[in-house]
């Protein structure tokens, strides 16, 4: 009875080998592979480009993780480990197409310029949103896991009612996590955008681990083969390839732009770091298992690919490193200086109308607050 | 034997115990297995019981609630583990239309003995969905049981007597306090602890009544301590449904003051309830009108504002202020 409910209980490391049909353009060496089904040409400037985002990535998550140790920020979901999925995937999206993001996707909010105050200040605790997801066609980020997978559908749908199908059209891009392949609503969103052939792509990081869980607690057979039970196309691409990232996306992106419906892209790849800032990974997996994955690290794959090609020398890398500290630098002092919000900003943007109630509510709270000038406030 | 508990650590005592006791009693949940839980609340359980009785499930919550509802149909007693109180939500249709009804609608032939255990409230710096009071949803559905611990000792008891119930039970823990301390009597009967329902006086005074449960008991506490000019009297409610009323009438027909406190937004909240049931029973008892403080009408906010939005040792004195002021 227990040898199939105990499976992921074990500590055999997850190996960095996903087996057959895995969509890989750049291998670890940084070595340039064609793809069949994936035609993919890049020019050196065009591969730098993908280098500096990834670097410049790598180093705001880091600072973050380093304020949120300082007491900056209440919380911080690292994604270290996943710059290639994310920046390949997002660099793969044109402005009229629509990001619905999990809380994860700092690398996808870099691409889409959604400035690096507005992501630090939710995990500051400053705000529960911020930004204005139009300005950036990314979406806010959605912490109830799976939630998002629905919204996106929606939306494709309404790009559908709009008529705005086509090869100059919109698509929608949803991302989520090999936990969240497991919520009802990341399978009823898989159910809408088949039956309505919906203009999305579900992009799934499968970073091995949902916290604690490893993949093993979620399916019994690789997510992309998923998408076929539900009418769609999956396919399942190594996660730290970006250049693997970057033209299967695209070329899905355009596929499901014209009205061919769908698409499922899971994206192979591994969560370096903790899955936030209060977890701790020992407690459930080994440490093998990441030095093997560091042996695929999507940033020095492509380094490597470019010194090989002569795409990029010293020099490049040492610009990209200075221009890595100075980002540290702004967003150290960019966290410190947040704003806090005002007590009365909570009664704001509740409501579109007026709300009697509510507003008697801020009223008496304000005037309470005010009792308290001029003696020391003695909250507890 | 008396030993020193936090919160946390006398539920995980208490599962043992119940775990020990009765080899259908289940956990499950999303990390509860070798992580412990997000809060370690089921620390070592899963390496002692194994990962048949300490299941880790899949990230699905209706998927916990319904599959909870099959293995307590089929004689088990499971334990269910939500991880933070705004996940519950994908599981509500699990828990209101199914859980709460199946009893009832087989003329009571069938029992369905599930805990949901769901840490709540703020207080902890969280971000967004991590610090809300959605007790009211529980409360307001029949056929569940809706109980708040405050205490180390009553943690340990009362999740114990949840376990044994035949009816759900949803066990609301205060998450800021899992780190609190105290003595807790580990060996003691079950049958000699203060039955679940139960509210208790934690503290008594002549003057007026505060009402609280969860967190804001330590809260209410401490606003007593610190009123020098009035004897406050407190009231752990302990049990949300069914409420021990007589229990708050006895103490409001004494001090013929009432000021009921909680995280929970006001509209439509328990301290309605209770605001509405003491003005019928006890009107002619009452000097003033019952007075709430509570969170706001307001989801709740991002954490730089949760200070605000949580009822403080002031605001609590400022709602006693009030009372008197009539
Ligand atoms: C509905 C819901 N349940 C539980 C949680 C708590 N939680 C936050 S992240 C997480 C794991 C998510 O794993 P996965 O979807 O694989 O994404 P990853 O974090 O690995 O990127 C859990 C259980 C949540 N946010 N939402």
């Amino acid at each position: 009875m227990s040898t199939n409910t105990s499976s992921g209980a074990g500590v055999e490391p997850r190996s960095a080998d996903s087996g057959d049909n895995l969509v890989q353009i750049l291998t670890p060496d940084g070595e340039f592979r064609e793809h069949p089904h994936y035609p993919f040409a890049i020019t050196a400037e065009e591969a730098r480009g993908l280098y500096r985002d990834m670097a410049l990535v790598r180093r705001f998550d880091t600072e973050a993780v380093a304020l949120q140790r300082h007491g900056e920020l209440g919380l911080w979901a690292s994604l270290l480990g996943q710059e290639a999925a994310q920046v390949g995937s997002a660099r793969a999206a044109r402005p009229n197409d629509m990001i619905f993001p999990s809380y994860r996707e700092h690398g996808v909010a870099w691409c889409r310029d959604v400035p690096t105050a507005e992501l630090l200040a939710m995990f500051r605790g400053v705000t529960n949103g911020g930004w204005d997801p139009r300005d950036y066609g990314f979406h806010l980020y959605t912490v109830v896991i799976g939630t998002q997978c629905l919204h996106a559908t929606g939306y494709a749908m309404g790009i559908q009612r709009d008529g705005a199908v086509g090869e100059d059209g919109s698509a929608v891009i949803a991302y989520f996590g090999d936990g969240a392949s497991s919520q009802g609503d990341t399978n009823e969103a898989f159910v809408y955008a088949a039956v309505n052939n919906a203009p999305v792509v579900f992009f799934c990081q499968n970073n091995q681990w949902a916290i604690s869980e490893p993949f093993e607690r979620q399916s019994r057979v690789p997510l992309y083969q998923r998408a076929s039970g539900f009418g769609f196309p999956g396919v399942r691409i190594d996660g730290n390839d970006v250049f693997a990232s970057l033209a299967v996306t695209r070329q899905t992106l355009n596929d499901v732009r014209v009205g061919q419906g769908p698409a499922l892209i899971e994206a192979f790849t591994y969560r370096m770091g903790a899955h936030t800032t209060t977890d701790d990974p020992t407690r459930y997996r080994v440490a093998e298992e990441l030095e093997e994955w560091k042996g695929r690290d999507p940033i020095s794959r492509l380094r490597k690919y470019l010194t090989r090609t002569g795409g990029a020398d010293e020099s490049f890398f040492d610009a990209v490193e200075t221009e890595a500290e100075a980002l540290g630098e702004r967003v150290r002092t960019e966290c410190r200086t947040l704003p806090d919000p005002q007590p009365s900003d909570m009664f704001r943007d509740v409501y579109a109308e007026p709300h009697p109630v509510l507003e008697r509510q801020r009223d008496e709270f304000v005037e309470y607050l005010a009792s308290f000038d001029g003696e020391e406030a003695s909250h507890s | 034997m008396t030993t020193t508990l936090n919160l946390g650590k006398a539920i995980n005592a208490g599962l043992r115990r119940s775990m020990d006791d009765d080899p259908k009693v289940l956990l499950m949940g999303e990390d509860v297995g070798k992580l412990g839980g997000v809060f370690r609340v089921t620390d070592g359980l899963y390496k002692d019981f194994g990962p048949d009785r300490v299941i880790d499930t899949p990230l699905a919550e209706s998927g916990i609630i319904g599959t909870a509802i099959g293995l307590a149909l089929r004689g088990y007693r499971p334990v269910c583990e939500i991880q933070f109180d705004g996940f519950f939500f994908p599981s509500a249709n699990q828990t209101f239309t199914q859980l709460a009804k199946m009893r009832m609608r087989s003329n009571g032939a069938l029992k369905l003995p599930v805990v949901i255990r769901i840490p709540f409230g703020g207080g902890i710096g969280a971000v967004e969905h991590h610090s809300e009071s959605p007790e009211t949803y529980f409360a307001h559905t029949a056929g569940l049981r809706v109980v708040s611990c405050s205490t180390p000792e009553d943690a340990y008891w009362m999740i114990q007597q949840a376990v044994a119930s035949d009816d759900p039970v949803a066990f609301f823990e205060p998450k800021q306090q899992y780190w609190d301390k105290a003595d807790v009597d580990t060996e003691a009967a079950l049958s000699s602890a203060a039955p679940m329902g139960s509210a208790r006086v934690v503290r008594e005074g002549t003057d007026a009544t505060v009402v609280a449960y969860g967190a804001m008991v330590k809260t209410c506490l401490r606003a007593a301590a610190a009123d020098d000019e009035r004897s406050l009297e407190v009231v752990d409610l302990r049990s949300l449904a069914p409420i021990d009323y007589e229990t708050v009438y006895a103490s409001v027909r004494r001090t013929g003051r009432l000021i009921v406190v909680h995280e929970a937004p006001m509209s439509h909240g328990l301290g309605a309830e209770i605001a509405a049931r003491v003005t019928e029973q006890c009107f002619y008892h009452l000097e003033s009108p019952v007075i709430r403080v509570t969170g706001f009408d307001t989801p709740y906010p991002p954490n730089r504002l949760e200070d605000h939005y949580r009822p403080d040792l002031d605001r609590v004195l400022d709602g006693v202020d009030r009372a008197f002021a009539f």
